[in-house]
């Protein structure tokens, strides 16, 4: 028997890739992204992803408002962004390939599903000749693959409409894909068998494209190479992939867990927050009550109601909703309850881009109420350190009663990386407290710890405490209502001391400076850490001394920041906002911090802020 | 009829009115209506019997929403129009409470129309009273929600633009479970209307009529004028013909139309109350009998039907979660889904 003789194919070692999947927001682009990281993360590489989509659930097929793209980066080392420019795209219409081919640099490898190349579909987007034929990509490895025509083939022994099958296409371009990458797909298999449950005939096709795309990798000529990236060397330890979102949720269930609290979440939905939502509203098992209100209001306030209760009241929001909320959670600060308010970043102001991430809603957070309202603010720094910025909230919100601002984004709310599980029982005990009996002669609901100025927490159903609380100023110790001018400025005073105090109970901010001889310090907040600290990796490999630091407490601020600050000549403060963490630093400190900010809905690019630092050390 | 307050614990020893006040000095004009529904819930709520520190009154912002200062009981004084979704959250993770919302004209239908008709439509477990004055008073004496057109006040030199809500009206129309409409100077008459709300299973919306002496007085005079009042005042009663007037020589029938006309009591077909009924118009029909003029004003039970509630609906779904598949383990849930071991 004569057999055609399998091509030999190279096997090239890489130390990291950055893949991008661009298509229409119908063709599965998201779903593909996150199927190619999870075959990644099984094979144990570190990686770090960055889901972009348009805000519109299906805009105009094969138009530029309609592109939806996942980028990945992997490696076999301890990586922090999702990458600068992709060493691959893959584009399932010219539309994906304009609006992404100007991030590529020379020598990427270009997949292009060619079936969508039709004059028609080019000319929608602008292009006046098919740049597959005019030279225009020249300076990119383009491997041409009748992506969607290929795939119909491959099903056409299914009992399926060619829509259906022409809709599996982007589990041919999955199966290409983890074939040039030798990932292992058990559990894409798996995970078709699952979703698919219900219509057999569907799950059969999509393994079916899947299964083909990887075998048409192994045979076509288009592609004499593939790669293999080692896992990477992390922490001994149990490991999943997380995002921003889900791990804010389930450090939510963690701090209801470990406060014996149950959970209440109020919320409304909000691009990029609802997840959180979504997420939680599956852990009824653990007592988790989720209320979807009529606004953003009736949600922090049915949060409010509930922390009254002697529940861990949560709302979650973005955008124009943490304006709606501003109100209640000034209440929140009068009646030093604790409420947990969780503010994922996004393009501003108004409606702005629902979809795009922004830092700039720390100044609203630290200011935007009424009154002197002083709120505890924490952000975490990567998508996985939501979970603990989440019960970090939560004991702090616990402890000194008092309403704590998370402010997450876009970027980490659906990016995602690795973590190692911890144990349960390394996660903080949160002692919530309640007062049980009245001490001396009366129950003083506004008689405060002296050590953390936190007021007693009395649920009703208590008996003998009954007492009335509100937005109205109080006596100091009673709470009556009070307009004692003296009295209103010793409470507004408490409760700014109180917050204030915080600042003992929270770590110093650590400053990472191997060398110990840099003059420039790179201080970030939130979800540019990521960027920050690859651009910091790249200076300090080109020789360059630069100190970093990344704050996690923004209010208040870390007790040692003062000195941190004055211990560099120059501090630079890249922010995507216009400067709100340098105004801070500036007004309170007197430190004439060198900012950095681009507000484009965008995270930064490691190789931006490589060249920032590097700036500001030769200056 | 499941009873709401089955799960709410119940005082030992009997209970007074007193029991119910607190030292603080109420602060409302003097002559104000609020002081005489204050005193009329305090002494009803000693019928109840439940433990004082199972009582909560959450109010919003107005002259009304001091109330909670002055019962003896938990109190949350909050802030303008949201009482009731405050309230939602304390209601729907608390079974073992009795709450109740205190709200205003201003209050619950303008800045809180929106929590108002949510509530009602999800029918928690909450007691809203809604002191209806028709004036803004806290203010000093804007046009409100529920005041007539053309009213003449320090914002409406010329007199005020907008039509009215009628609250039993809007009440019908957000699904609500019980509506009820009571007066502040009927003391006899507020109470059974408080009972029967507080013994309902959901939302209870309480509609009192109260008389603000200072920038409204006498926006109901023709109901507490006793040459009048029982001319034009139809109390609402279930399962009861109802038949009005001083003599007793009035009563409703529904025209060919479907409206409401007064007519002799002893014509045919006089209509029978029925406020469990689950069709909404015959207690919209009566809603519509209103009139600025007051030239008759059923006050009483408008509309009273079990439905479930979003409380007990929420709880059950928790449970329902436990009896299937155990309750949560917090260590399985941080690993489930794709994990894999690094050694």
């Amino acid at each position: 028997m004569e057999t055609d003789p399998q091509p030999v194919k190279k096997v090239q070692q890489l130390d990291r890739v950055v893949i991008r999947f661009a298509g229409d927001s119908g063709d599965g682009m998201q779903l593909t992204g996150d199927r190619f990281t999870q075959e990644t993360a099984a094979f144990g590489n570190d990686l770090s992803t960055w889901p972009n989509f348009p805000a519109e659930i299906r805009a105009p097929a094969g138009t530029l408002p309609g592109v939806s793209s996942f980028q990945l980066h992997f490696a076999d080392h301890d990586i922090v962004t999702p990458g600068d420019a992709p060493n691959v795209l893959v584009a399932m219409n010219p539309a994906a390939l304009k609006a992404n081919v100007a991030d590529l640099p020379r020598g990427a490898d270009l997949i292009v599903n060619t079936d969508e190349f039709s004059k028609r579909a080019l000319a929608k987007v602008g292009y006046g000749s098919s740049p597959l034929e005019d030279g225009s990509l020249d300076e990119f490895r383009v491997h041409s693959v009748p992506l969607t025509s290929m795939t119909v083939k491959a099903l056409e022994a299914f009992d399926i409409s060619k829509k259906d099958a022409e809709r599996a296409k982007n589990m041919f371009a999955l199966g290409l894909l983890s074939w040039l990458y030798h990932r292992p797909t058990d559990a894409t298999v798996r995970f078709l068998e699952l979703k698919f449950a219900k219509k057999p005939e569907i799950m059969k096709a999509n393994i079916a494209a899947f299964q083909a795309g990887w075998s048409f990798g192994e045979t076509t000529e288009s592609f004499s190479v593939s790669y293999e990236i080692k896992p990477a060397t992390l922490p001994p330890g149990l490991y999943r992939n997380i995002s921003g979102n889900m791990a804010l949720a389930y450090g939510l269930v963690a701090a209801g867990s470990r406060s014996g609290l149950p959970v209440f979440l109020g919320s409304y939905p909000i691009t990029p927050a609802s997840d959180i939502l979504h997420e939680l509203s599956k852990h009824k098992r653990f007592g988790v009550r989720t209320f979807q209100a009529e606004d953003e209001i009736a949600a922090v306030g049915a949060a409010l109601g509930a922390s009254f209760g002697g529940s861990l009241g949560v709302t979650t929001t973005s955008g124009p909703g943490i304006s709606l909320k501003s109100e209640t959670v000034a209440l929140g600060v009068a009646t030093e309850l604790p409420l947990i308010v969780i503010d994922v970043q996004r393009a501003g102001p108004s409606t702005g881009m629902p979809t795009k991430t922004e830092q700039a809603d720390l100044l609203q957070a630290m200011y935007g109420r009424n009154g002197e309202a002083p709120v505890p603010v924490i952000a975490p720094c990567t998508p996985s350190d939501c979970f603990a910025a989440a019960i970090e909230a939560a004991r702090i919100a616990v402890k000194y009663r008092t309403p704590v601002i998370i402010l997450s984004d876009g970027y980490l709310a659906n990016g995602s990386e690795p973590w190692q599980i911890p144990s349960v029982d390394s996660l903080p005990e949160i002692t919530p407290g309640f007062a049980t009996a009245v001490e001396g002669e009366e129950f003083l609901p506004f008689k405060r710890d002296p050590d953390t100025l936190a007021r007693p927490w009395a649920i009703p159903g208590t008996p003998g405490l009954e007492h009335r609380i509100g937005g109205i100023e109080k006596a100091d110790g009673t709470g009556n209502i009070s307009y004692d001018p003296a009295n209103h400025d010793l409470m507004v005073r408490l409760r700014q001391a109180k917050v204030d105090g915080i600042a003992r109970d929270i770590p110093p901010l650590a400053v990472d400076d191997p060398s110990g001889e840099a003059d420039v310090l790179v201080l970030g907040w939130g979800g540019t850490y990521g960027a920050i600290t690859a651009a910091v990796r790249r200076v300090r490999a080109a020789g360059g001394k630069v100190a970093q630091a990344h704050l996690r407490h923004l209010n208040p601020f870390p007790a040692n920041i003062e000195e941190v600050l004055r211990s560099y000549s120059r501090v630079v403060v890249p922010e995507i906002n216009l400067g709100q963490l340098a105004l801070l630093l500036r007004g309170r400190y007197l430190v004439d911090v060198i900012g950095y900010n681009r507000v484009r809905g965008l995270p930064f690019k490691a190789a931006e802020l490589q060249d920032v630092i590097q700036d500001v050390i030769n200056s | 009829m499941s009873d709401p307050l089955a799960l709410v614990p119940k005082d030992p020893e009997p209970q007074k009115a007193k029991d119910f006040k607190t030292d603080q000095e109420v602060r409302w004009c003097p002559g104000c209506g609020d002081y005489a529904i204050l005193a009329a819930v305090q002494g009803f709520l000693p019928e109840l019997g439940l433990k004082r520190e199972n009582v909560v009154f959450i109010s919003g912002i107005g002259c009304s929403s001091r109330f909670p200062y002055y019962m003896n009981t938990y109190g949350f004084h909050s802030i303008h129009g949201r009482a009731p979704a405050i309230a939602t959250g304390l209601a729907s993770s608390r079974p073992d409470l009795s709450v109740w919302v205190i709200t205003g004209d201003g209050d619950a239908l303008s800045i809180g129309g929106n929590h108002l008709i949510h509530s009602l439509r999800r029918n928690v477990n909450l007691k809203i009273l809604l002191f209806n004055n028709r004036i803004y008073g806290l203010t000093k004496g804007q046009y409100s929600p529920t005041s007539e057109v053309g009213k003449i006040t320090k914002s409406t030199p010329m007199g005020s633009l907008d039509s009215p809500f009628n609250p039993i009206s809007l009440a019908i129309g957000a699904e609500a479970s019980f509506i009820a409409r009571t007066i502040d100077s009927d003391r006899k008459h507020l109470q059974g209307v408080l009972r029967a709300a507080a013994q309902h299973n959901g939302t209870s919306l309480v509609e009192i009529y109260q008389n603000c002496n200072i920038f409204n007085d006498d926006a109901f005079a023709p109901l507490k004028d006793p040459q009048q009042r029982d001319d034009i005042t139809i109390r609402l009663e279930h399962g009861q013909p109802i038949i009005f007037g001083a003599d007793h020589d009035k009563a409703l029938r529904r025209n060919t139309a479907g409206s409401i006309e007064v007519v002799p009591a002893d014509t045919p077909g006089i209509l029978v109350h029925d406020a469990h009924s689950e069709d909404p118009s015959l207690a919209f029909a009566l809603s519509r009998l209103d009139s600025p003029s007051f030239d008759h004003t059923p006050i009483g039970i408008y509309r009273q039907i079990q439905r479930p509630t979003y409380n007990e609906l929420m709880r059950e779904q928790l449970d329902e979660a436990i009896a299937q598949k155990g309750p949560g383990d917090l260590a399985d849930l941080l690993a489930s889904g794709d994990t894999w071991r690094i050694d």
